[in-house]
């Protein structure tokens, strides 16, 4: 009873301390809440004319929605790549990243459950995917493991930061017998939310560009580039606009992290380059479209590249010690990695998978600007949901949010 | 589907046979009925008594909402009354594969009736299950196809399809002769006279595969292999992911991208709720070989349309058919063999 109090007076202090805040809080929050309304206008378009507001077509019937969803997969996962020195190896300096690793996770989860949804034909009828009063066909299809892993990662990423910070907040000290095995489990759940996402495609017969063993782990090794690439770039927003202390080593020893998942990201993007070019075969087509364009169809061209030189400077700058140790090139960095790994592993990865299709048709794909708005308005959905727990989470850790103190 | 009634040589590639292709545990005629209960069942039917009461609380919450405002207003007479119930009834149906006979008959009605709510007209539609010892079978004659497409119109006609998009099943591939089967440079969107010279002509649509990719992955089981060997789709209860699309090797499956659109006078009234009756939008169809036709013992209608003879269908269990007459004396192949996903569509020349 005790704790539903303190939740409850958590719930209460929170709402206020996220409805308070800074000239430029305040404008942030409006944007998103703008560009989120726009998303919703877009979606509700969507709904009324049928997927045919989109650019997906029966010859390339996933796009940005399934793109994004595969990406953001990845960023919530990398958040275990902190959470494990931190609780495990008792390393002080991550603690603090921790939390807003955790945040970020849980922000980038919903953000792929909504873009699933998005995604859907008859949004309506998804009740048929709940097991007892639908049909769950587990364990056949992997789209169910997916619904699984995703769901309990994200339980157990909001369970894990909400002990810990309802115990600050009563200004106790968390009891690390009681979070410490949801830590383990979590580490072992990220790798599976990854690897089962790669299983989602690579278990398809039917299209040779993913139905690779690679797959799965080169998810892994990017995945574990972007997510801590993405938490170095918040944390240094929430060092300068708050007054939350995140120290150097932290961000130095995160971008350890980044550098080493980056190299191990660039030789497996070698080898898989090797096996589709020294001896091409027929399946080999789709790597052919994303890398050089098919019979004058480039669509893709631009951006992969982009992509693969944004990703060779990123890493090659961060192996250097000297460069890697200079914050304002990391930020940068960083800012490359991110952007290099959201193109290869969203449309880079699914859209090539189409084309050609199984009769070696050409059709290419461009997301419509009902797609496009409807993708800007679910990230700003998760940018939204991660302020709102970040802020939360940060007042909480520096003590501004105490249990009775107010009342 | 025993491997020993298998007519045809088979990769071999999966471990174990699969003895059951529908997992009902029956292993005659339909999927539904009089049955054992095996530990699936007893699962499925106590969900369809909690769907019951999902119905049921749902309800609560929609109190306020549309199907009040039509039931309680004044306005709308009985027909809106009825049109709101059915709507309701249709809403929260089950899977059509775990349907008890009766239920299917149920919702069967529920649609001829809605449809002539809407429009006035009758429809006969059916939930005709397999026959016993019906497996069925396609084979496709390359030597004879001219590319006259009147299949493509055909089954256009008989399955109700989108006209606005102009959805289309089957595919016909104009190839160059000297190239083989060459589909990556072959045209499956012509518009000039046929035969062009120098080109053959190959048709692709469901292969029906005996070990179908798109039913395993498909989520909610919205997709299944029947007793006879033909790969349907329950349309009420696709949500639309199109992962089985993704699935799919051979461009089987169509999506409706949004509402489909069928002139009333062209609309075929002869329906099957697992074929030809109308779909919305956001749902996955497919080529079901006329499934309304083919259990009432005719051929699908492209095989009737086709004019130079190139289309075979039949019963690969009875061995004086003519499909069997082909896959004995032929030299038959399949597309994508190496898949291991054993298409019962047999092309072979003359």
């Amino acid at each position: 009873m005790k704790t539903l109090k303190v939740f409850g007076n958590l719930i209460k202090d929170g709402f206020l301390e996220v409805t308070h805040g800074s000239k430029a809080y305040h404008v942030w929050m409006a944007v998103l809440s703008f560009i989120m309304l726009v998303g919703m206008y877009s979606y509700s378009i969507q709904l009324e004319e049928g997927l045919s507001a989109t650019g997906m077509t029966d010859r390339v019937s996933w796009g940005l929605y399934i793109s994004n969803f595969t990406f953001l997969v990845g960023v919530a996962a990398a958040a275990v790549m902190l959470v494990l020195p931190a609780y495990v190896l008792k390393n002080i300096d991550f603690k603090q990243a921790v939390l807003i690793g955790e945040g970020l996770a849980v922000a980038a989860l919903c953000m792929c459950l909504v873009f699933v949804i998005a995604d859907m034909g008859g949004p309506a009828r998804l009740w048929h995917m709940i097991p007892v009063i639908g049909v769950f066909n587990f364990p056949n299809s992997m789209l169910t493991w997916d619904v699984l892993v995703l769901n309990g990662y994200l339980f157990i990423n909001i369970t894990i930061p909400m002990y810990i910070l309802i115990m600050r907040y009563q200004g106790k000290t968390p009891n690390p017998k009681i979070y410490i095995p949801g830590v383990f489990l979590s580490v072992f759940w990220a790798v599976g939310i990854h690897m089962v996402t790669a299983f989602l495609y690579q278990g398809l017969q039917a299209r040779p560009f993913w139905n690779n063993a690679l797959l799965g782990p080169r998810f892994l090794a990017s995945a574990f580039a972007a997510g801590p690439a993405l938490i170095i770039i918040v944390l240094a927003i929430i060092r300068k606009f708050t007054a939350f202390k995140i120290p150097d080593t932290t961000i130095k020893k995160i971008s350890m992290i980044v550098t080493v998942a980056a190299q191990i990201n660039l030789i497996m993007l070698v080898s898989e380059l090797f096996k589709e070019f020294y001896a091409p075969t027929h399946h080999s087509i789709s790597a052919v479209y994303l890398f050089f364009g098919l019979e004058g169809k480039t669509a893709l061209l631009p951006w992969i590249w982009t992509s693969i030189s944004l990703n060779v400077v990123a890493t090659i700058v961060l192996t250097f010690h000297k460069l890697r140790s200079n914050l304002n090139i990391l930020y940068v960095v960083c800012g490359m990695l991110f952007i290099a790994i959201w193109i290869e592993k969203g449309f880079g990865l699914i859209v090539p998978g189409f084309i050609p299709g199984p009769w070696g048709k050409i059709a290419e794909y461009t997301p419509t600007l009902v797609e496009i708005s409807v993708t800007l308005g679910i990230w700003a959905m998760g940018a939204f949901i991660f302020t709102i727990l970040a802020k939360t989470g940060i007042a909480v850790e520096l003590g501004q949010l105490v249990y009775k103190k107010k009342n | 589907m025993n491997n020993d009634n298998k007519k045809w040589y088979s990769l071999n590639l999966k471990k174990s046979p699969k003895v059951d292709s529908c997992g009902c545990g029956n292993d005659s005629g339909s999927c539904s009925g009089e049955k054992t209960k095996d530990g699936y069942d007893q699962v499925m039917n106590v969900s369809m008594g909690r769907r019951a009461a999902f119905k049921k609380i749902t309800a609560g919450f929609l109190i306020g909402a549309g199907a009040v405002s039509s039931s309680c207003s004044v306005v709308s007479g009985d027909e809106n009354k009825e049109k709101s119930g059915i709507e309701w009834e249709e809403y929260f149906k089950g899977n059509y594969k775990l349907m008890t006979d009766k239920e299917k008959e149920e919702t069967v009605n529920r649609l001829t009736r809605s449809y002539e709510l809407r429009t006035g007209e009758k429809i006969n539609m059916t939930s005709k299950d397999a026959e016993k010892d019906v497996l069925f079978g396609y084979a496709f004659n390359i030597s004879k196809c001219q590319g006259y497409m009147d299949c493509v119109n055909a089954c256009v006609e008989e399955n109700n399809q989108d006209r606005a998009t102009e959805m289309q099943y089957i595919r016909i591939h104009e190839m160059e002769d000297g190239k083989g089967f060459n589909f990556e440079e072959s045209d499956d969107n012509y518009y000039h006279e046929v035969p062009a010279e120098g080109h053959f002509y190959m048709g692709t649509q469901c292969f029906h595969c005996d070990n179908p990719p798109c039913v395993e992955v498909c989520p909610v089981q919205a997709t299944w292999k029947e007793k006879d060997g033909i790969v349907v789709i329950d349309y009420d209860w696709c949500v639309g992911c199109r992962y089985c699309m993704a699935a799919c090797p051979y461009d089987g499956r169509r999506f409706n991208w949004k509402t489909p659109e069928v002139p009333e006078q062209e609309v075929n009234k002869k329906q099957h709720y697992l074929g030809n009756r109308l779909r919305k939008k956001g749902v996955m169809e497919k080529c079901t070989f006329c499934i309304q036709r083919s259990r009432e013992g005719q051929n699908p209608a492209c095989v009737e349309a086709c004019p130079t003879g190139a289309r075979t269908f039949g019963n690969l269990l009875d061995p004086k058919s003519n499909i069997r007459w082909i896959l004995e004396n032929k030299k038959v192949f399949r597309l994508k063999e190496d898949l291991g996903t054993e298409p019962k569509f047999w092309y072979y020349m003359d």
